[in-house]
């Protein structure tokens, strides 16, 4: 009896708390029937008519609060919830064997478009794809066909052609990093900039590549001798901390970038990134060049070390994915985001905007257009033109 | 006497057992109890989390019986979720039944038994593992580095499981199995040896050792046993290698979880029925009274550190050898951690780590479904798994919770002081 005594005043004391907090009390009528809680802000585009089209996302292990690739792509999604009106839900992996159970769960709710996240779901998604022809899949920075040499169909990769239901979204980041890699070698005082990667995975080395090309056309331009350190095309070789995870390592590897002398760093290594940040911050003798989205937004606590990211547009990717499969536009194959199309792009200065020559900026400028008609690219700078 | 006060004297006697200690009252009432009270609690944190239901509580003076609804709804729901996601929904898989004994078509059974079968893949590591610190608890060593066992037995399943090729598969099976105990009981063995020869603490040791695997897996994975092509991951160990599933895709259940049943009864037997057995059990309850009644102290440690660490290893191979038959960065869901609250839920008796292992596999295999239905995060389980071992481990709580008046029964002894 003490008991229920003790759990009657606490429901009382909560409620009280709680009412208090309302305020102005609203008219008592509470919606008996759950109100369409995700409400549809009216916009441009009318809302699709019942039932509502369907999008489900797999994350990988990263979850879908990773600030990086999963949360890009969910950031899609949710821009396609708010205004193309679809439903969206996603589903994070605890481990390896949670990527086909995952789809599997989307499967079985017969959602009208399944989006997964990375390289590690590429043989899962694969799979199910070609077990379910009719199912609409994308994946994010993988493309089909994927086997090499040796690779068996199913279990080491994921397809040997193109898959009809899949589209696979790729990026053309190698040219932002090239901008990128342009403005480190305008901006350096050590005449050194620094790089280095989560795994040697092209999704990767592309950044790195991108980087190097850019330093090496400022070389070109300015007959200067500005170094990259951590990364070697020609030795297809650079620095790695094996793993996505550690801030750790991101703390040393920004370290040792720096005792060699480098005073611009790109990470290219998701959360790893913001330990190297972080010792920027702490020891003031480094700028960070953010990846994937634009730090300056996105990691505030070091936006006075951020000189500018290297933006991987994966929203807009699958936004545009999921406006095409509900206009019944979506097509399978391959779709390369460029700098062209804006998928891909380098952020803006923000604070350092005055430190930046306008000299520099018109040759950004330049390099840019000439990225987009072709004039210009990242390999012919890399072969020596 | 007359025969009606002998029967209920018995009566009360039974009574007074029940109350004051008996070992079914510990062993069973308190686990359920405490998951019970850990479901409560998740579903508090459902009701916090559920928007229509804070809304309704503010209005609660109001219309206090839509707050209730509210809340009542949101914990209906994801509980709903969670346990039909995990266990199947009945009435679909008696149609499943009907149709495949009047059409002899299993398309439907085998979707209907889909989401139970996949709790039940998701259990069989847990059992292994779980019975690996079950172990440990019996001979008051704590074992922390089940989840770096896990890898290493995961690893050294794959390597037989891949590089040989050409054997049949009862040769292969049973080598890749053994590759995957003797790794793991390696990575339990040194900290075991350690803790004998010189008396450095196994929970330290263990937990190093933890470190060391997880960057050897990253290394090898990136290295040595990386697969050709980009990703890594090693190669795909041969069919010969793979414990044999039981349905065809995408149902996964396979061979792995009657082993697990077999090794718990194992572990059973040589815990309860052998010499050893009792040597260990003794060295576990009082380490000074066994080494004066004749028993190797430090020759148990090592042998159970090792047996412990193979159980776990074992957790890992039927992991790649059932379910993934690949390894990659992301291998373990934190399996090994996870055994240590399984096996204090289970009491450390391979009954009890086969009913947790269930539970925990039950809810990991729901919460698929609860994510997507209910929209509740996945890391709800964690919390539930959580407050469920805060209640085992405080079992005061559940007492006072519950008003019970028990007498403590013996407890097993978990870990021993620093260097002893």
């Amino acid at each position: 009896m003490k008991k229920l005594y003790t759990l009657m005043a606490v429901v009382l004391l909560a409620s009280m708390i709680l009412t208090a907090c309302g305020g102005t009390p609203a008219p008592t009528t509470a919606p008996e029937t759950p109100a369409p809680a995700t409400a549809v802000p009216p916009t441009a585009v009318p809302p699709t008519e019942t039932p509502k089209f369907k999008v489900g996302e797999v994350t990988d292990l990263g979850g879908v609060d990773d600030k990086s690739f999963n949360a890009s792509a969910w950031q899609g999604v949710t821009d396609a919830i708010s205004q193309l009106g679809v439903d969206g839900k996603y589903l994070e992996s605890k481990d390896q064997s949670d990527y086909a159970k995952n789809i599997q769960q989307f499967l079985d709710e017969k959602s009208d478009l399944i989006i997964t996240v990375g390289f590690l779901l590429g043989v899962d998604t694969a799979t199910a794809a070609k077990a379910h022809p009719d199912q609409k899949f994308a994946i994010v920075d993988y493309t089909y066909p994927d086997c090499y040499p040796g690779a068996e169909e199913g279990k080491t990769c994921g397809s040997s052609t193109d898959l009809p239901n899949v589209r696979g979204l790729a990026f053309q980041t190698d040219q932002a990093a090239f901008l990128a890699g342009y403005a480190a070698a305008g901006m350096t005082k050590t005449g050194k900039v620094g790089t280095f990667g989560g795994l040697p995975i092209p999704t990767v080395t592309i950044f790195m590549k991108g980087f190097e090309a850019g330093v090496k056309y400022y070389n070109q331009k300015h007959g200067t001798s500005v170094a990259v350190l951590g990364w070697d095309t020609a030795k297809n070789d650079g620095l790695f901390t094996n793993n996505f995870s550690s801030t750790d390592d991101g703390r040393k590897f920004a370290e040792s970038l720096m005792q060699e002398g480098a005073d611009i760093i790109m990470p290219v290594a998701g959360p790893v990134g913001l330990g190297s940040a972080a010792v920027c911050k702490e020891t003031g003798k480094c700028w960070i060049i953010g990846v994937d989205t634009d730090w300056y937004v996105s990691a505030p606590e070091y936006k006075e070390v951020v000189l500018t990211s290297v933006m991987k547009k994966i929203n807009v990717a699958v936004f545009n994915t999921i406006k095409d499969a509900q206009d019944g536009t979506f097509t399978g194959g391959t779709k390369t985001y460029t700098i062209a199309d804006g998928g891909v792009d380098m952020a803006p200065f923000h604070d350092f905007d005055s430190q930046v020559s306008s000299d520099l900026k018109t040759e950004l400028d330049a390099a840019k257009a000439a990225l987009i008609d072709g004039s210009l690219t990242v390999d012919g700078v890399l072969s020596g033109k | 006497m007359t025969e009606d006060k002998d029967k209920k004297d018995v009566k009360k006697t039974e009574k007074a057992v029940e109350k004051h200690g008996s070992p079914w009252v510990d062993n069973l009432l308190m686990p359920a109890l405490a998951v019970f009270t850990g479901l409560v609690v998740g579903g508090i944190i459902v009701i916090i989390s559920d928007d229509t239901a804070i809304e309704a509580w503010r209005h609660f003076f109001s219309a206090p019986g839509t707050a209730l609804k509210a809340s009542w709804d949101a914990v209906i729901t994801a509980y709903s979720a969670l346990f039909g996601g995990a266990l199947g929904n009945p009435k679909t898989i008696i149609a499943g039944f009907q149709t495949y004994f009047s059409t002899g078509d299993t398309t439907a059974l085998l979707k209907s038994i889909y989401p139970f079968t996949e709790s039940l893949v998701l259990a069989t590591p847990y059992i292994f593992a779980g019975l690996a610190v079950a172990l440990g608890f019996r001979c008051g060593l704590f074992n922390i580095g089940a989840e770096g066992q896990f890898f290493m037995g995961a690893l050294g399943s794959a390597y037989i499981g891949y590089s040989i090729t050409g054997l049949p598969w009862f040769i292969h099976l049973p080598l890749a199995l053994l590759g995957g105990a003797a790794a793991g009981a390696i990575w339990g063995a040194i900290p075991g040896y350690l803790k004998a020869r010189f008396g450095a603490h196994e929970v330290v040791n263990t937990i190093m050792m933890n470190w060391i695997a997880f960057r050897l897996s990253d290394w090898l994975l990136t290295g040595p046993m990386k697969a050709s092509g980009f990703r890594p991951v090693t190669p795909s160990v041969e069919a010969t290698a793979e414990l044999p599933r039981f349905f065809p895709d995408p149902l996964r259940f396979n061979w792995g979880f009657p082993l697990a049943l077999l090794f718990a009864f194992l572990v059973y037997w040589f815990l309860f029925k052998t010499t050893l057995g009792f040597e260990i059990r003794a060295v576990g309850a009082n380490p000074d009274a066994a080494k004066y009644s004749g028993m190797s102290v430090v020759r148990n440690f090592v042998l159970v550190m090792t047996l412990s660490g193979a159980l776990a290893g074992l957790a890992g191979s039927a992991q790649v050898l059932g379910t993934d038959h690949w390894v990659g960065q992301g291998f373990s869901a934190g399996y090994g951690f996870d055994s240590i609250a399984l096996a204090l839920l289970g009491k450390s008796h391979p009954l009890g780590v086969v009913l947790a292992a269930l539970l925990f596999g039950i809810l990991r295999g729901g919460a698929t479904n609860m994510q997507s239905v209910a929209r509740i995060p996945i890391d709800l389980i964690s919390v539930i798994q959580g407050m469920v071992i805060i209640f085992i481990a405080a079992p005061d709580i559940i007492r006072w919770l519950y008003r019970l008046r028990i007498g403590r029964t013996e407890q097993t002894v978990l870990t021993r002081g620093w260097g002893k």
